[in-house]
């Protein structure tokens, strides 16, 4: 595949690890967190880590949308497709992602509620077209990657006049959530020192968001493509950054990131989007300023003004480890419920059910090995 | 028997459709039977029209097999429901090594299915039965009321005969043996994929379909220590060596390199975000074999159509966790995992 094969090339990847180890003092640690699941999928699909010297280590981040999301908005979606005649449209990865008391949005639809996976937002305007009598609501959830295709899904249900189309909007921005794992960084928190920055958040936002980062908390910045070699390259950047003393929001992913972003999907978020004032993250509390609901001029196609629901408080399951996991403060393999109950079969936190949570890629790809580095990359 | 002479109005297929007195058992159903299925699935076994068919077995050890078959959308570029339930079934009974002999289909139908797209799907079934040399030679129809379906639903079984001295099961892997597999991966999932209603996704990508006993007929005759075969259908080939590791109480160490990929296939996997390894097929196997018998069994495999492509993609290790491991084009290594839940595209 073009495009493609050139960023998984073997010969080049030993080369880079190659000068990685080279050039990593072996006095110090370099803790880089990857910001984005996207990353931790590459690290562990190609095995990454393993071509890393010893005290180069990554440390997993909170950027999988489906983990970040707290377990009163499952428990919101499941109750607005059970006490509503609606159709409750939403991505595949989150029909799994557990509620409270063990429910899921697939368990909810296996009992009569009308739940459709889709690929696109496009299909969810393709139901609402198909059965204009019934209202279709969409689910919309991720970082300001998925955002500009939920805006043009409003735009064009307003233009088409589909009265029975609504949103639940869930889109969270980034970084804000960065903000807090930094603040929260230290001894309590995660010890950081370099931060791989998001690949296709940055393509919208750019690189200007990151540089509170380097400026207020001095960690340099990364921005990083998601194939293994852009992974790799970027955590070069990186070690470079810290020997060389410099701090800095650097760019790797030059083949589609640029400084200002896409300005034309930011006009868009903005004529359709507004801030919200507070809004809950797992793992990180409530964080302000720190997602999306739909503005006045598009108010009337907000699900949750729409169709009230009446929700009990979530409970989460004990002993979950996803929110330390989720700040980087814990690994998966620090969780006493790890690989049993916990699984992918049977995942008991969101960190186990998207292929970009953290707990799913060790399950999946590393737990040959990683037990034996449990814990030795926390703080 | 001829159906004009006891029903005086023809059955319409172009225009009719299944309705409730198809599975009735009175004459409507018995006109379905006479005017559509025994029109293209026609045999000598068949035509004893008794509810069962009557036939000696061959001398030899026996193989059963059964396989309900629910695609959608039913009509897929390679195949449709039809030809696939022939070949779901002749290859389960094959894997064996066996020569399947006979196949029996039960069709579950729902109300309003057009009889035109149901004589398309029982006309491709008999073609790829005729093709196989396997025919239908016993049947069942069922209705169930609109919504109650999906359209129609085939479960197939099939038997065979296993040749003298063929011994090839899930749990006799041993450690040193080599492991191959008869040509690219993921054809079927990501050509059903693109035919999905909801995924307007265009490709040339046809399912691999295919009965693949003639394959294992030639394999056997070559190797006949061969020691597992199986079809990697749902799942993929990374669930089926995750379970023929657990069977045999092995590992398994692959190549990703050696893994025979179409780049179409490669290309649609990297835009829905599913992993190749875990993508359906319906015209592949996996062989294992001792490893001084691997050359010839992969010559032998070449040497026939439906496996031009075959490849050797790794060995089988001593492993008590029975992981089956990966060395990455990459140059990393990794576990390839059982597939958990459906294989669903990331979001991110």
């Amino acid at each position: 595949m073009r495009y493609i094969d050139e960023f998984r090339d073997q010969r080049l990847a030993r080369r880079l690890a190659k000068t990685i180890a080279a050039e990593a003092q072996p006095s110090r640690e370099y803790r880089l967190m990857e910001f984005c699941g996207g990353h931790t999928h590459a690290i562990f699909r190609y095995g990454v880590q393993h071509l890393m010297p010893p005290n180069v280590r990554f440390v997993h981040g909170p950027g999988c949308p489906v983990c970040v999301l707290p377990m009163a908005c499952i428990d919101q979606a499941i109750a607005l497709a059970t006490q509503h005649p609606v159709t409750l449209c939403t991505y595949g990865d989150l029909m799994r992602v557990p509620a409270s008391e063990r429910k899921t949005l697939l368990k909810a639809k296996a009992e009569g509620a009308d739940i459709r996976m889709v690929y696109s937002t496009q299909d969810v305007l393709r139901i609402a077209r198909h059965q204009p009598h019934r209202q279709v609501v969409f689910f919309a959830i991720g970082f300001e990657t998925t955002t500009p295709p939920t805006a043009v899904a409003v735009k064009v249900a307003r233009s088409e006049g589909l009265d029975n189309f609504s949103v639940f909007c869930n889109h969270v921005l980034t970084p804000p959530a960065l903000r807090t794992i930094l603040s929260a960084a230290g001894p309590r928190g995660a010890r950081l020192d370099g931060i791989l920055g998001p690949s296709h958040v940055s393509t919208l936002i750019g690189s200007r968001p990151y540089w509170f980062v380097a400026q207020e908390f001095g960690i340099p910045v990364v921005i990083a493509g998601f194939e293994p070699l852009d992974v790799m390259q970027s955590a070069l950047m990186l070690v470079r950054q810290l020997n060389e003393g410099r701090c800095e929001v650097e760019n790797q992913y030059t083949r589609a990131v640029t400084e200002a972003g896409n300005r034309k999907a930011q006009a868009l978020m903005d004529e359709v989007f507004q801030v919200r004032a507070r809004f809950e993250w797992r793992g990180l509390g409530i964080l302000p300023d720190s997602a999306l609901t739909l503005g006045e001029a598009y108010a009337d196609l907000d699900a949750e003004r729409r169709f009230p629901t009446q929700v009990a408080a979530a409970r989460e399951v004990r002993g979950c480890e996803c929110p330390a996991i989720l700040r980087g403060v814990k690994q998966p393999t620090d969780c006493r419920l790890f690989g049993n109950p916990c699984t992918p079969e049977n995942p008991m936190g969101s960190c186990m059910v998207s292929s970009e949570g953290a707990c799913a890629a060790y399950w999946s790809y590393g737990r040959l090995r990683e037990p034996a580095r449990a814990g030795a990359a926390t703080g | 028997m001829t159906s004009e002479r006891r029903f005086p109005v023809r059955l319409d297929v172009r225009n009719g459709a299944v309705d409730m007195s198809h599975g009735s058992g009175g004459r409507a159903m018995a006109q379905l039977i006479g005017e559509l299925f025994r029109r293209y699935l026609d045999n000598a076994l068949l035509a004893q029209g008794n509810d069962q068919a009557l036939f000696a077995p061959p001398p030899g050890r026996l193989v059963m097999s059964t396989d309900g078959h629910v695609i959608s959308p039913l009509f897929f570029p390679g195949g449709d429901i039809g030809s696939l339930a022939v070949h779901g079934t002749v290859n389960d009974v094959a894997m064996a090594g066996a020569r399947p002999l006979y196949l029996a289909a039960g069709f579950i139908l729902e109300e309003g299915f057009p009889l035109a797209k149901l004589a398309r799907i029982v006309e491709s079934m008999a073609n790829a039965a005729n093709a196989a040399g396997v025919p239908v030679v016993a049947g069942d129809t069922k209705v169930v009321e609109r919504g109650k379906g999906d359209g129609v639903f085939i479960t197939t079984t099939g038997i065979g005969v296993v040749p003298e001295g063929i011994l090839i099961s899930g749990d006799r892997a041993e450690p040193g043996d080599a492991i191959l597999v008869s040509g690219s991966i993921g054809d079927h999932g990501v050509a059903i994929l693109s035919k999905r209603e909801n995924l307007g996704f265009e490709t040339e990508i046809h399912s691999d379909s295919a009965a693949l006993h003639g394959l294992v007929a030639a394999m056997v005759e070559a190797v006949g220590e061969i020691h597992c075969l199986r079809d990697p259908t749902r799942g993929g080939l990374a669930t089926t060596l995750n379970e023929l590791a657990q069977q045999s109480g092995v590992g398994m160490q692959i190549r990703e390199d050696a893994i025979p990929l179409r780049p179409e296939v490669a290309a649609a996997c990297e835009l829905l975000g599913l992993d190749p390894l875990y993508v359906a097929n319906e015209g592949k196997l996996i062989g294992i074999c001792p490893p001084d018998r691997a050359d010839d069994l992969l010559a032998a495999m070449r040497a026939h159509p439906l496996g031009a492509d075959s490849a050797i993609i790794g060995e089988v290790v001593e492993d008590p966790h029975r992981f089956v491991q990966m060395e990455t084009r990459f140059g990393g290594s990794r576990i390839v995992d059982w597939l958990a839940g459906e294989q669903l595209p990331r979001i991110c």
